[in-house]
């Protein structure tokens, strides 16, 4: 469904944390909480910033839409099409490689029958292939939500799927795999 | 056992809580510092200790510090750079996570040195969790008086404030890091100025890497000049290593600098030796950007004389025989390894974290990963290994900032000691087109 202006607002908890954040700058300078407020905006706004989410960005925090577009656009854990909600982040560079990372992405896609970068008919699930996360001694891994999932194996993906494909998965919450 | 500083209590059980802290003799250097000692007084400790950035360039951090422009009547700062992205790099991920305080403490020891009253650290956005770690040591730190207003009397005012990126390498740089912290997209800045000069909001800043800052917390508990003692000539005192690849025991190791390499990779204490039943093939030792080199001329230098975990001792013999320390990054290898498909994977991680400011890298380096890419999967052409060196050279010192250098290095190491390797990929398109596996057995350096 296409977001309008008027639907989106933060909840009270988030606006209350992005007035404390802009305090943390001189006066004048608020526009460097754009980061994380972005980040909350993404939690909270389904996993991905619409143009109208990033217009409402701006507005909070008082610049114009393209310093804020500017800056989705440039780093890549700003999602800027609908993602699952289950997204797999896998780390594709050289020391996940090592371990076998290549091997598990593929296994990932079969499973799903989706490829890198593509969501699942159902929207539960995302694969992205991402670089060097620093997690390199407990390689391969995948960031999923908040938290990073290691030593990963295709026992692991099983499990991961069939937990974080149930309704109540919380992207948030830290899962025992 | 070799000398822990950082590590010394890191399996304490609630070692990440500040009462555990405490009780281990955390925040005595605070007490020291603002109780007995000038902040020129901290900032000669730490020039005594010899401390050089941990981040990867090895800097003198007591030099970094002197060049702050303190006349400026404009406010001072002083950044932590937590943007640990360098592949094969996650030291500072295990401190923040497992000892935030000892961290928290040489922050505010640092600043306190500096005159910095607001505190950045810009941590790297995926490390999502650890940015509720640090505020959570912070919280603790300020209720019990170490930072805010006043500090024990001091006079000091000190505030530490976390701002996280958003997945983008680049901004580890420390000028695209400050354009980060201001809101901004990642383009690193001409130097000059530089940000001892002119930083975040145009003021005098000074950006240190996590494990810099809190080594000036056992700086000022022992003394710099014995801090000095530890290490071996101007590697002084203790690294973070990080250690990864096929090895028996990955993880983070904290290592008395000089420690022998052959001590470093195949002690039960530290890496455990490689994986059972395989070989040492090749080491990239300080981080994905620096020389590659063969296991063989890894553990010895040139002159067959045993290398040392240490600034100098790894890179003699300069880019053609030897590498770096760089971050801690310990990345090894074993025979089944292709170099040709390690390098395209690095090489396409740095086409895409390139900002595209520069043009020699935001092309060089996608034209590295092509021409890697054709060469790993069968389609090479003979050409193409002079190709990339070619391209590798005409990127290097030609960007604004180092990310270029980083980008060719590997590439050109790569082929200056495994050209067997690319050549045998180009003449067996058939062979080599369906496996990431190594197809040459090679451990020593074909031209070296």
């Amino acid at each position: 469904m296409e977001q309008t202006q008027q639907q989106i607002r933060f909840s009270e908890a988030s606006l209350k944390k992005i007035e404390e954040m802009k305090t943390r700058y001189p006066e004048g300078r608020q526009k460097s909480a754009l980061l994380p407020v972005l980040h909350l905006a993404q939690n909270e706004f389904d996993g991905w910033l619409s143009a109208p989410v990033m217009d409402y960005v701006a507005s909070l925090l008082d610049i114009t839409p393209i310093e804020v577009y500017e800056v989705a656009s440039f780093y890549s854990m700003y999602n800027l099409k609908p993602v699952g909600k289950c997204m797999f982040e896998f780390c594709q560079t050289g020391p996940c490689c090592l371990n076998g990372v290549e091997e598990l992405i593929e296994y990932t896609e079969d499973k799903l029958g989706i490829k890198v970068n593509q969501t699942t008919a159902d929207g539960k699930f995302t694969i992205k292939a991402v670089e060097c996360m620093g997690s390199c001694g407990t390689a391969p891994m995948a960031q999923i939500g908040t938290y990073y999932y290691e030593n990963l194996t295709k026992e692991k993906i099983n499990k991961i799927i069939e937990v974080f494909g149930q309704p109540d998965f919380d992207p948030f919450k830290k899962y025992d795999i | 056992m070799g000398t822990k500083l950082l590590l010394e209590h890191i399996h304490v059980p609630g070692i990440e809580t500040f009462p555990v802290y405490r009780s281990k003799g955390g925040y005595r250097a605070v007490e020291k510092a603002l109780k007995t000692m000038s902040p020129d007084d901290v900032m000669e400790e730490v020039k005594k200790s010899g401390l050089r950035g941990r981040g990867g360039a090895g800097f003198p951090t007591g030099m970094k510090w002197s060049f702050l422009d303190r006349k400026s009547e404009k406010p001072r700062y002083l950044v932590c750079n937590a943007d640990e992205s360098e592949p094969g790099t996650f030291k500072d991920r295990y401190l923040m996570e497992k000892n935030p305080h000892i961290f928290i403490e040489g922050l505010i020891l640092s600043s306190y040195a500096l005159g910095s009253k607001s505190t950045y650290i810009y941590i790297r956005g995926e490390y999502k969790w650890i940015v509720g770690i640090l505020e959570k040591a912070i919280a603790e730190a300020k209720a019990a008086g170490f930072l805010g207003k006043n500090i024990l009397g001091s006079g000091a005012d000190i505030e530490i404030y976390v701002n996280n990126g958003a997945g983008a390498y680049i901004c580890g740089e420390e000028t695209a890091l400050l354009e980060s912290l201001e809101g901004k997209r990642g383009n690193p800045r001409m130097k000059p100025p530089f940000p001892a000069i002119s930083g975040l909001y145009g003021c005098p800043t000074v950006v240190n890497n996590v494990e810099t800052l809190a080594a000036v917390t056992p700086i000022i508990n022992m003394g710099g000049d014995e801090y000095a003692k530890l290490g071996v000539g101007k590697s002084t005192g203790t690294k973070l290593i990080s250690a990864c690849g096929h090895l028996n025991r990955p993880g983070v190791y904290e290592i008395d600098l000089g420690l022998p390499v052959d001590e470093f990779l195949n002690s039960d204490e530290y890496c455990g030796g490689i994986r059972k039943g395989h070989e040492l093939k090749a080491v990239i030792a300080g981080g994905s950007s620096v020389p590659i080199l063969p296991g063989e001329l890894f553990l010895k230098n040139i002159n067959g004389e045993g290398r040392l975990m240490s600034y100098e001792s790894l890179s003699d013999g300069g880019f053609v025989s030897g590498t770096m320390l760089g971050s801690g990054g310990f990345i090894a290898m074993d025979e089944t390894t292709c170099i040709v498909h390690n390098t395209w994977t690095l090489a396409r991680f740095y086409h895409h974290e390139s900002c595209g400011q520069c043009s020699p890298c935001r092309e060089g380096t996608g034209w590295m990963e092509k021409v890697l890419h054709r060469i790993e999967f069968g389609h090479g052409h003979q050409q193409d290994i002079d190709l990339l060196v070619d391209i590798a050279r005409k990127i290097e010192g030609n960007t604004i900032c180092p990310l270029g250098d980083a980008a060719a290095w590997p590439v050109a190491a790569a082929i200056r000691h495994f050209r067997d390797e690319f050549q045998y990929h180009i003449d067996h398109p058939e062979k080599v087109k369906d496996s990431r596996k190594a197809h040459l057995p090679n451990y020593k350096s074909v031209t070296v």
